[in-house]
């Protein structure tokens, strides 16, 4: 297969060609294209790299299929996705990532990058087989969905994944803290009466998590920090050379918690979401560095589970499709940030955290390139989303521009907006 | 008026209006025949996913006093075993065509999704810590008929302030009837936020009751121990209790409220409960006129 794609403009605005042959970036085709692809208009980058979604594979299909995660994947811009292990059975054993990156090489769309968990069933109790997860695919260790609560298994997890060369990513969030909430502790949640969540939760299981991780070889990973004092503790760290790394999702940067009180769980995600204080810091954590990565935590759930009561509904939000599109108009096109670093933040940051090859569009590079559509407005359409959570969304009807138009993977279109 | 979930979207002369109707249905009460046919051709279906046999009993009397029909859906736990959603159930429900919803919940916020997802009228009959609007409107109903207006009165309520739904529909009704609010509780149970126009906080029982005109005494669940909001039942009782000590404090005339069911000698001490300062009967009695002015305002449409 080659492929020409004429006329792009890079994110540092220079006009390029792109050519692909055999799945890598060549500097001349040996003949005439299969495809040509008019770039004129449109943003070429390398493909996202998401480090953090829920795709509900194995077991968990009627929230989302494989299949349908990963058309949502592609259809957001991304080549490469991290599905987190909370699935049912839990992705802790070898034949579970084998049969995951069997089906996903079967439906070729974007590339699957299985999170394997930290510990058994993610359990907290025992630590599950790292080095076969590894050699099976693996690419990290996480218990997300749930939080450690062992700081002991946690500190063993570390220096034991150190040896493998895999980073250990947390979701942290001290469950004693936490309690019963279900959204941000303070003014909001006092007044609509709903269980709360403090920020303290996050900041002392991250302050313990550095403590641990420092005293170890090995590498930590926080997951969608939510809260300034979070991002604060994690900074202070990186400045004392402590090996963590962070990452953000787009919600934690755009929505409050005063969202919650229309008390439409499609809010209801973890962590929470707080004060719009938080979102500006956050939003400098991306500008100063300390940021690595966007993560999206992409977590579809069921109509009727989120048209429960807010007690009872589960937490997480449906949004790598509109990952790029949202932080690019908020942000980007707002002139608060520029392209390059969001790009930076999609791509490099992702792949400096996994390990991956650096992601570039130069010659002898993996044909992983995605193209964007700055200029023409689309509105918001949950109805029209790939992944099965098509009941809403936060930002449906909020016209957004940056939408993807093709995303091709391994020198293959997987998503194409204009077919 | 589509509901009544809270009193954010209510001012003061609608909030008397209602209330100036809860007296001409006192009237109706006072008849020997003590129905009238005003809601004569309506259904009025109970929506109770948390059990509360008395809220519930004088919600279904206010509305057949009324001539209402009324039907009972209870589910004892709100998590619905089949996994059926809450939107699923009321939309069968309203399937059978109800005029109006009376929904109490265990969570917060559950009558604005039930509002949200049915065309029918909904009265929230207590949702969670958030809000239970006809227990306030009574409590007010109660203080109106004892002192006549509220306008400068100042109510304590002391208890368990956190996890109260009553608490917080009063501490956002009485002020706007010109009343103001004073919250007290044990620290972990007294969330510094609600304080507002009309609300203060404090953890000390002495300054919330001095020159009170009323108490309110909240009920607390024994969970609170084991879940560590409290050390001891007797630490609470020995710094919590409304006790006819402590309504020394209070103005000679004040008067003591309870939302029931009580803890007797626990939140309150009994023979005060069964004093002459109590008015917790009244406020069971006058349940029945507040929710038959609610149901009629509701459906009716009298405003
Ligand atoms: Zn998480």
């Amino acid at each position: 297969m080659k492929l020409r794609i004429s006329n792009a403009t890079d994110m540092h605005g220079k006009s390029r060609d792109v050519l692909i042959e055999n799945g890598v970036i060549v500097s001349s085709l040996s003949a005439a294209p299969d495809l040509e692809i008019d770039g004129a208009g449109l943003l070429v980058t390398p493909a996202l790299i998401d480090p953090h979604a829920h795709l509900r594979s194995p077991g968990q299909e009627e929230k989302e299929s494989l299949e349908t995660g990963l058309q949502a994947a592609v259809a957001g811009g991304y080549g490469s996705v991290v599905c987190m292990p909370n699935t049912a059975p839990v992705i802790d054993t070898p034949e579970v990532v084998r049969a995951l990156l069997e089906r996903a090489s079967q439906l070729g769309l974007a590339r699957l990058l299985p999170a394997a968990a930290v510990t058994q069933g993610q359990q907290g109790k025992l630590l599950s087989d790292a080095a076969a997860l590894k050699a099976a695919g693996a690419v990290m260790l996480t218990d997300d969905g749930r939080t450690n609560e062992d700081a002991g298994l946690l500190r063993r997890a570390l220096i034991y994944a150190a040896a493998l060369g895999l980073v250990v990513s947390v979701h942290a969030e001290d469950a004693g803290l936490r309690g019963d909430g279900v959204m941000n502790e303070g003014l909001v949640s006092e007044t609509l009466g709903l269980p709360g969540n403090p920020v303290v939760a996050e900041a002392a299981r991250i302050a313990r998590d550095l403590e641990i991780v420092a005293a170890t070889s090995g590498r930590l990973h926080v997951q969608h920090l939510s809260s300034a004092r979070g991002l604060e503790l994690v900074r202070g760290a990186k400045a004392q050379g402590v090996r963590v790394t962070c990452e953000v999702g787009p919600h934690h940067l755009t929505l409050t918690d005063s969202a919650l009180e229309s008390f439409d769980a499609i809010y209801k995600v973890a962590p929470p979401l707080r004060l719009q204080s938080d979102c500006d810091a956050l939003l400098q954590g991306i500008l100063d560095g300390t940021i690595d990565c966007i993560g999206t935590d992409h977590a579809p759930h069921t109509a009727a589970e989120k048209e429960r009561d807010l007690l009872e509904a589960p937490f997480g939000i449906a949004n790598i499709e509109l990952c790029f599109p949202l932080l690019y108009t908020r942000f980007v096109h707002t002139g608060k940030l520029e392209l390059t670093r969001l790009v930076e933040l999609m791509t490099a940051g992702p792949a400096q955290l996994l390990d991956l090859p650096h992601p570039s569009l130069e010659v002898g590079a993996v044909a992983d390139v995605t193209l964007f559509d700055l200029s023409s407005e689309r509105r918001v359409d949950p109805s029209a989303f790939k992944s099965k959570a098509r009941f809403g969304s936060p930002w449906a009807g909020e016209a957004l521009r940056g939408w993807a138009v093709a995303t091709i993977v391994g020198g293959r279109v997987v998503y194409d907006a204009r077919a | 008026m589509k509901d009544l979930l809270d009193f954010s979207k209510l001012d003061r002369a609608q909030l008397e209006g209602m209330l100036e109707t809860a007296v001409v249905m006192a009237g109706v009460l006072e008849r020997p025949v003590k129905k009238v046919p005003a809601l004569q051709g309506f259904t009025v279906c109970t929506a109770f996913f948390e059990n509360s046999t008395r809220t519930r009993l004088s919600f279904e009397l206010a509305a057949r006093r009324m001539s209402a029909d009324v039907v009972t859906f209870t589910a004892a736990n709100s998590s619905t075993a089949k996994g059926e959603s809450l939107k699923d159930t009321i939309q069968t429900l309203e399937a059978m065509k109800i005029d109006a919803f009376i929904v109490r919940h265990g969570a917060s916020g559950a009558a604005h999704q039930v509002s949200r997802w049915t065309n029918a009228k909904v009265v929230n009959a207590g949702d969670g810590r958030r809000a239970h609007p006809t227990q306030a409107l009574l409590d007010a109903y109660t203080l109106k008929q004892k002192f006549g207006s509220l306008e400068g009165l100042e109510v304590a309520i002391i208890g368990d302030v956190r996890h109260s739904r009553v608490a917080r529909s009063n501490a956002e009704l009485l002020p706007k009837l010109g009343a103001k609010v004073r919250l007290c509780g044990p620290a972990t149970l007294l969330p510094a936020e609600l304080e507002a126009d009309g609300v203060t906080v404090t953890t000390d029982i002495g300054e919330a009751l001095t020159g009170a005109h009323a108490v309110m005494a909240l009920r607390l669940q024994l969970e609170r121990m084991s879940a560590g909001y409290l050390p001891s039942l007797e630490e609470y009782r020995e710094t919590y209790q409304v006790n006819a000590q402590r309504m020394g404090k209070a103005r000679p005339d004040a008067v003591v409220l309870h939302p029931g069911p009580m803890n007797r000698d626990l939140e309150i001490e009994s023979v005060l409960a069964d004093s002459g300062r109590s008015l917790v009967l009244q406020q069971v009695a006058n349940g029945l006129p507040v929710r038959m002015a609610v149901l009629y305002h509701l459906l009716v449409g009298k405003n």
